[in-house]
């Protein structure tokens, strides 16, 4: 008990005094997500709108491919990259295994289903008299899409951040295809993985208070934005 | 350079239900149409398919300026607009809502400020401009829905059941913006309601709906 507790005040007092090496790592980690969740904004909005919008054949196997991705165990993911970034791998001549590109690409993988699915929802959500009322004041079928969508964007912005979580928060891929490697590759989850591993409690319960705070962050935020869009109505 | 409607022998079924059978008429005059009949006799039908928004199976919809017929293309679509009885709110403020006609035909600041006013000010709704339309009362969202269409000025105004879903103050209301348009005669106005005394109250010309057939209904105007 008396460790914990002794370890839990160094841990305030590494996160009080802004240790240099606590800093690094949460950059890293902050720069790693925030990549991957922009590059899964700009592919997955516009693929959940696709999917949500139009009618096509395979288009329910899309969906239900994305929906049981969401799942995706991340160490499958670590692999799956890992195979792809080793240098005998297709994209080994590319030199990325180790570095923050291949954790990116996994993050990328893990948050990009979250993204297309959760996007999709929320734009197949958005009751067909919306769609009706501009078409009838005039809007062609593209400009009655983006209202559509802009009528989804509470949930679209649920969606992005529920990835931004997943993101945040994943360790087995990372943990595989980026190697740990201090100052270069570690990342909050991987550090607390590595220093708990070594009994050096006091980083790992400082990242993890700190990944505590990001986590409640995110979900302010998407409960902000979920309440801000629940008014609906079939007016 | 006036639009005008002309529907022949239009005929719609649902289902195996024939709803419409040999419809024809010609909205030509300035003023207020208005189509009644009971619950379910087809005229929400009749409107979606003057309106371009269903197809009918047979007869034909036709849009006439000066006498040459139109193709239907979004400038047609543009001249017309369809008020449904739930206008489909967008979630976002009452000035916006009434905007969004004027921005996609690619309006823009001050013009749209105009004209949204002038539009807000007509049904009553100016001092809520800035409020979420979501929070609108149902009789509010109604007038919303009048504003929105009304900003764009359209030559053939169709608006079905306009107070099926409100309360007696606001249906007076809307009633009243209505009858400022009949004064106005602006554009053609074919509005559908299944209260024959609000019909009569609001008409130039009366037309009736009886299981799927058309028919004028002459009457005599009030006072």
């Amino acid at each position: 008990m008396d460790s914990i507790i002794e370890g839990f005040l160094k841990a305030f007092s590494l996160i009080y005094n802004l240790d240099r090496e606590l800093l690094g790592i949460i950059i890293l980690s902050l720069e790693v997500s925030g990549t991957a969740l922009i590059i899964s904004a700009i592919i997955g909005v516009p693929a959940g709108a696709v999917l949500g919008l139009k009618k096509f054949p395979g288009r329910g196997f899309i969906i239900s491919l994305m929906n049981t991705f969401m799942g995706l165990p991340p160490v499958v993911v670590g692999l799956f990259v890992y195979l792809l970034l080793s240098r005998r791998g297709p994209l080994g001549f590319m030199g990325l295994l180790y570095t923050s590109s291949a954790m990116i690409t996994a993050q990328t993988i893990l948050a990009l289903p979250i993204v297309i699915s959760l996007c999709q929802s929320a734009i197949v959500s958005v009751k067909p008299i919306i769609r009706q009322a501009a078409v009838t004041l005039g809007a062609t079928p593209y400009q009655a899409a983006i209202t559509i969508i802009r009528e989804a964007r509470y949930g679209i912005l649920s969606g992005i951040i529920a990835g931004l979580g997943r993101a945040m928060g994943e360790v087995g891929a990372i943990l595989i295809v980026g190697g740990n490697i201090a100052g270069y590759t570690r990342v909050m989850t991987t550090t607390i993985a590595l220093e708990t591993d070594k009994g050096n409690f006091e980083l790992a319960l400082a990242l993890g208070i700190i990944l505590l705070i990001i986590s409640l962050l995110i979900n302010i935020v998407l409960h902000l934005i979920q309440r801000k869009g629940m008014i609906t109505t079939e007016r | 350079m006036s639009l005008e409607l002309r529907v022949a022998n239009i005929s719609n079924s649902y289902d195996g239900n024939r709803v419409l059978k040999d419809c024809s008429f010609s909205f030509h005059d300035r003023g207020i149409y208005v189509l009644t009949g009971p619950n379910g006799s087809g005229k929400s039908t009749f409107l979606r398919i003057c309106a371009l928004l269903e197809k009918p199976d047979k007869g034909e919809v036709g849009f006439l300026e000066d006498g040459i017929p139109l193709h239907e293309n979004i400038q047609l679509q543009r001249r017309i607009t369809l008020l449904l009885p739930k206008i489909g709110v967008f979630n976002t403020t009452v000035f916006k809502n009434v905007a969004y006609g004027l921005k996609i035909r690619g309006f823009r600041g001050s013009i749209i400020e105009d004209r949204v006013d002038k539009a807000l000010d007509f049904v009553g709704l100016i001092h809520k401009k800035q409020q979420k339309a979501l929070t609108l009362s149902s009789g509010e969202t109604q007038r919303l829905g009048i504003a929105r269409a009304l900003v764009t000025e359209p030559e053939i105004f169709f608006l079905d059941e306009p107070t099926a879903s409100i309360d007696h103050k606001n249906t007076e209301i809307v009633e009243d913006i209505i009858l400022k348009m009949k004064k106005d005669r602006r554009s053609i106005v074919i509005m559908t309601t299944h209260d024959i005394a609000q019909a009569e109250r609001l008409a130039d010309r009366l037309l009736v709906m009886q299981d799927g057939k058309l028919s004028e209904k002459s009457f005599c105007l009030p006072g």
